[in-house]
């Protein structure tokens, strides 16, 4: 789990002041980044191959084709086939799709409810912002495999529920940090001056405080993705994720990847690959950004 | 007169030119000593064989105990060899009309503990499971319903006193889970100490259970049976995925695994180990099922259902499904093999199991546009585990793709399944099926009455029920195998209330030095590991 | 201090009190229960009547309300009762595999640590040049690979090289021997859990490493100490590691923490009865009173270990307590 320290997040508020475009902080970034830019690289690899799937692949993920169970990587079927004879090269293009979903799907939720709540929470303050807190702590304590196992038991399995059930820890991560920047935030005179103003609780929060922590809100936003992706393979991989015949990596890993991978290796190697390569391109372009946006990591 | 599966299970064995294994036992001399390590992949809920229903308690259990009478275990897969365990000579004959059973009881039998074993305890194990106290559970209650009396006239004899003659009786008195206690130990401790301790006359003896990882047992100096058994001791770890006891076995981690693998882990192991392993295969008494809820639309429409079953090609996935999952038999509503079973002749007239499998999808696709149901959506219940349930699922939505039904699939972990199927029963189509260890097919068939408490298809089919009452009485072979077409016709053909996908198949790959451990159509029978012996 | 070390300990109380309404109900969420279970084994026709028997023995069958108040009140006696799976007392259930557990996130911290401190130091030392971007790679790849995965490779890895090697496949024991009582055959079992856990573990630390001393090394008196014209070596190990260290052990701790808990799918790939295994065991089995203690043990020991590293940061930091 990717932690962003407080410490590196607090440095946003003092970067406040900062007012470059946001294409030129692109292209300082891509020229101090090129590690970062390696990682944008596979990103939009990957939107690609989930958008295009069916033009890249003369196959459809779910077919059975039983008269080629199991081939091994060749002209055909550039990965091989799988224990269904479907090819593997079409699923881990289709199940980019179900990766980028689930992985932008409960990333924006997560990130979202999280930057709400946490500057509500550090707006009100008192009482509201200790007991949020108490059950944000509770929370980010609680083991996430009984709260996914509890909404899949009462839910179902399948894409959404998978969703819902990796959101949830993400909240209470979003945001605590986004608390503390906020906490520092609402001291700021202008906050009092909007108040002052006589405009709404809604008003201060959505137009003054959310922009500015949006910096640690990317940077939380972009962890997730990756985050989401992980936890997604490692549910389907428990058989408590994304559900056959849905073309998903983590489901791929699962059943008869692990039994074959004697005979038949590219069952069990190849989704691993598209799992970890799709992480760590999330990951790489990730630290870049939080790296560009955190000044105090910024190198000279 | 039964004697055909027996040879047929061995004939399977001996064809896959492997026959070092079971047939060959027998010109060897059985070597005693030695520790068997095998892999269960099922958790051990209680100790309390009356109360639990998993080849998890089985395995590891079993051989702590002996039964009254048991499965012969040199000829497991013959379905009317018995032979007595705590009883002596051959298993009795049915007198006073086929109402009374009298047991002698082997004398000289002692206790892990030390206590002799008398007639009174083969009497408290069978009230214990037979006629329960009030708060105590007992899973085979509903087995032995003819039951009206149990008892011992002399230290060494028991008798059963049937309200009514049944050949389901005997079966059910040799059902492994049928432990027999001491009754010192019920007397003493109450009927759920069996729950957590473990006190029989099995051929080893109970050393330590370390939940979740393995159960350990050594040999019992005083068994009954002379020079058994030939193991030292036993330990069955436990191993929850099918990857890591197939692992296990590779890499000589554990030497066997009971319950079975699929047929391409099978042939990886022998590819890598050669004749260091030993493949026996037999048909299994377990029958996986496709059921349609009446209860909703438009599976209350026979077209729908014919529909559903016409348009799964078993022949052609019996050939590829076996060899990725452990089902491969196309059968009917009775154990393939079994006289009384179908031939193939018999079942290519039933709907779905026509050879030639476009005819059969034109016509599913037929029915379901006479019904008003093409592009038929289809919300379908499966099971959280891998082999065969999910394997034959994720099949079965390819297969109904084929004739434009568009399923989904919904897999839930075995707790929240069974809910969905007993008391929800919010599916349209669930994995359902019926396993059981003796066979027994008059019993077993009943899973396709709709009035039977474990059938959840949610219809009333008075004809299925006239014909079932018909099968039960009649006494002659041929008309009874007659009878048994009419039920078969009725329940999977003209109303597909039943929807038969395909028989289980069980292999059992194991290191070639197990000897003695022969297959038994039912992960649950012959375990006792008394005739197993390791040829190191 | 002890004003703040009293609130923070209060403040434990409703956090525990949270977690257990919330496993407490999550459970129950759950359709069907372990007594259903049971009795489904072979998809047998079991009586009503005998599931309602089950459910009494087990106490199930009582108003929620008086379950939830003697789940709390046996938590705060430090009574968990019974498993309601196995029927063992679940102190000595959680104590068998507690061992392992506790030995494989030991090992992997091991591992961790002996890895990431020095990649990290060297990454920020030299910031943004080839070695630094080969560095971060390798950690971030640690963090994008799935430990499972891993994992399921080293395993295949094994039974192939020994193979090809010896003739004779050999894989890592399935069964947990006490380090005491077979060290090699613990050692030949829990190795490779480590390694697979401890690179993921690596990479965050290695990570976190890395940005804590960049930041040290921006601070006034790094400059000051190099200015003095003292050797960078010295620099770096006397003063900037040093100083970069709170961070680096906090992250050490609060992954220490998850991985007792956390180990829930590497401990599938390798058979390893531990506690994530005992976990998702006993939600599977619908055993309520074995995962109540579970998730009220791994939140205590979250709970527990944030409150030592927030009092380090306190004694470290005069602000904090005072706030």
């Amino acid at each position: 789990m990717t932690t962003v320290s407080e410490s590196a997040v607090e440095a946003q508020v003092e970067d406040l002041e900062d007012k470059t475009p946001f294409w030129q902080k692109a292209k300082t970034m891509a020229r101090k980044q090129p590690v970062g830019v390696a990682g944008l690289a596979v990103v939009i690899l990957m939107i690609f191959a989930a958008i295009f799937a069916p033009w890249l692949t003369p196959y459809h993920p779910e077919y059975n084709d039983f008269a080629n169970m199991l081939t091994p990587p060749g002209a055909d079927y550039i990965l091989g086939t799988d224990q269904f004879g479907r090819d593997i090269f079409t699923r881990i293009l289709y199940g980019a799709r179900t990766a980028l979903f689930v992985g932008f799907a409960a990333a924006t939720v997560g990130a979202v409810f999280g930057l709400v709540l946490g500057v509500a929470s550090a707006y009100f303050g008192g009482m509201f912002d200790l007991i949020f807190q108490r059950i944000m702590d509770v929370f980010m304590a609680f083991p996430l495999i009984i709260l996914a196992l509890a909404v899949v038991a009462t839910l179902g399995t399948g894409t959404q529920n998978v969703i819902i059930a990796i959101t949830i820890p993400f909240i209470p991560q979003c945001a605590r940090v986004v608390r503390s920047n906020a906490l520092a935030i609402r001291e700021i005179p202008y906050v009092d001056a909007a108040r002052a103003l006589g405009f709404g609780h809604m008003r201060i929060i959505m137009r003054h405080m959310a922009p500015n922590v949006m910096a640690p809100f990317l940077i939380l936003f972009t962890a997730f993705v990756g985050q989401a992706i992980l936890l997604e393979a490692s549910l389907s991989y428990l058989g408590m994720g994304v559900q056959e015949p849905t073309p998903a990596w983590g489901l791929m890993l699962q059943g008869g990847a692990e039994e074959y991978a004697e005979s038949a290796p590219w069952v069990a190697i190849w989704p691993g690959v598209a799992i970890s390569l799709a992480v760590f391109g999330f990951n790489l372009f990730g630290d870049s950004v939080r790296d560009t946006l955190d000044p105090r990591l910024r190198s000279r | 007169m039964l004697k055909q599966t027996g040879r047929l299970a061995l004939a399977a064995a001996v064809g896959l030119g492997l026959a070092a294994g079971a047939g060959a036992a027998k010109a060897q001399t059985p070597k005693s000593g030695g520790i068997l390590n095998f892999v269960v992949g099922s958790k051990i809920p209680s100790f309390d064989g009356h109360q639990e229903t998993t080849f998890g308690m089985i395995h590891p259990i079993r051989p702590f105990y002996s039964l009254l009478i048991r499965v012969n275990p040199a000829n497991p897969s013959d379905p009317t060899d018995f032979e007595c365990d705590l009883c002596e000579g051959d298993v009795p004959e049915a007198t006073d009309g086929g109402t009374k059973y009298t047991f002698k009881i082997r004398k000289g039998v002692k206790f892990h503990d030390g206590t002799p074993l008398t007639s009174a305890d083969i009497k408290a194990t069978m009230d214990k499971i037979v006629f329960p106290p009030e708060g105590v559970p007992s899973a085979r209650k509903a087995f032995f319903r003819a039951v009206e009396s149990i008892t011992t006239p002399d230290d060494h004899t028991v008798v059963f006193k049937l309200k009514f003659p049944t050949a389901a009786f005997i079966p059910a008195l040799a059902t492994p889970f049928n432990f027999v206690y001491s009754k010192k130990d019920l007397d003493e401790h109450g009927m759920e100490w069996h729950k957590a301790n473990v006190n029989g006359t099995g051929p080893f003896k109970f050393v330590q259970h370390q939940p979740g990882a393995f159960v350990e047992g050594v040999k019992y100096q005083d068994y009954h049976l002379e020079g058994r058994p030939y193991l030292d001791g036993f330990k069955a770890i436990a191993a929850p995925k099918m990857a890591v006891r197939l692992q296990a076995i590779r890499g000589d981690r554990a030497a066997i695994e009971f319950r079975g693998f699929p047929p391409k882990a099978r042939d990886d192991l022998v590819k890598a180990l050669g004749d260091k392993i030993t493949v026996q295969e037999s048909d299994w008494n377990c029958v996986l099922l496709a059921t349609p809820n009446q209860q909703r639309k438009p599976f209350d429409d026979a077209r729908v259902r014919q529909a559903l079953t016409l348009g799964i090609d078993r022949w052609g996935g019996s050939k590829y499904l076996s060899q990725i999952a452990i089902v491969k038999t196309v059968g009917g509503v009775i154990f393939p093999n079994h006289p009384l079973a179908a031939t193939k002749e018999e079942l290519v007239k039933l709907k779905g199991y026509g050879e030639d499998i476009e005819a059969s999808r034109a016509e599913a696709k037929k029915l379901l546009a006479d019904a008003g149901h093409s592009g038929l959506k289809v919300d379908f219940s499966n099971r959280g585990v891998d082999q065969p349930y999910k394997v034959v699922g994720t099949w079965l939505v390819d297969q109904w793709r084929k004739i434009g039904v568009d399923t989904q699939q919904r897999v839930q972990p075995s707790g929240p399944f069974y809910d969905t199927l007993r008391k929800k029963k919010d599916f349209d189509v669930s994995i359902d099926f019926n396993c059981q260890s003796v066979i027994n097919p008059i019993a077993d068939m009943t899973k396709f009455l709709g009035s039977a408490g474990n059938n959840y298809a949610g219809f009333e089919d008075p004809e299925l029920e006239a014909i079932y009452a018909k099968i039960e009485k009649e006494n002659d072979p041929k008309a009874l195998r007659n009878l048994v077409r009419d039920y078969e016709t009725r329940s999977l053909s003209d109303e597909a209330s039943g929807i038969v996908t395909l028989w289980w198949y069980k292999i059992n790959p194991h290191r070639s030095y197990v000897k003695g451990w022969k297959i038994a159509p039912s992960h649950y029978l012959a375990q006792h590991l008394d005739q197993v012996w390791l040829d190191k | 201090m002890s004003k703040y070390i009293l609130k923070r300990v209060l403040l434990m109380i409703p956090t525990l009190i949270g977690a257990g309404i919330l496993v407490f109900f999550l459970m129950r969420l759950i359709p069907g229960d372990v007594c259903e279970l049971r009795f489904a084994g072979t998809g047998l026709y079991v009586d009503q009547e005998q599931i309602d028997i089950c459910r009494k023995d087990l106490g199930i069958d009582r108003p929620m309300f008086v379950q939830f108040a003697d789940f709390m009140f046996g938590f705060f006696t430090f009574d968990f009762g019974k498993s309601m799976w196995t029927g063992k007392p679940i102190l000595e259930e959680i104590g068998l595999r507690f061992q392992l557990s506790l030995q494989v996130a030991i090992m992997a911290t091991i591992v961790a640590t002996v890895i990431a401190i020095p990649l990290g130091a060297i990454s920020a030392i030299k910031q943004d040049t080839w070695l630094d971007y080969a560095v971060r790679a390798f950690s971030i790849a640690g963090i994008a690979i799935p430990s499972f995965w891993l994992g399921i490779m080293i395993i295949l890895g094994l039974l192939i090289i020994t193979q090809e090697m010896t003739g004779i496949p050999w894989m890592p024991p399935i069964e947990y021997r006490p380090i005491w009582v077979d060290p090699v055959h613990n050692i030949s079992q829990l190795i490779w859990p480590a390694v697979a856990t401890g690179y993921r573990y690596s990479a965050v630390a290695t990570r976190m490493t890395r940005s804590a001393l960049l930041e040290v090394l921006r601070e006034d008196y790094i400059r000051t100490a190099r200015a003095k014209g003292l050797v960078e070596k010295i620099v770096i190990n006397r003063h900037a590691l040093k100083n970069s260290m709170l961070p680096v052990v906090t992250i050490i701790g609060i992954e220490f923490a998850f991985l007792m808990g956390g180990l829930v799918v590497t401990e599938q790939v390798f058979n390893l009865n531990g506690l994530g295994k005992l976990f998702v065991e006993s939600v599977t089995n619908h055993d309520y009173a074995m995962t109540q203690a579970l998730v009220m043990l791994v939140v205590l020991i979250f709970v527990i270990t944030n409150f030592f590293i927030d009092l380090a940061y306190a004694w470290l930091d005069p602000r904090i307590r005072y706030s």
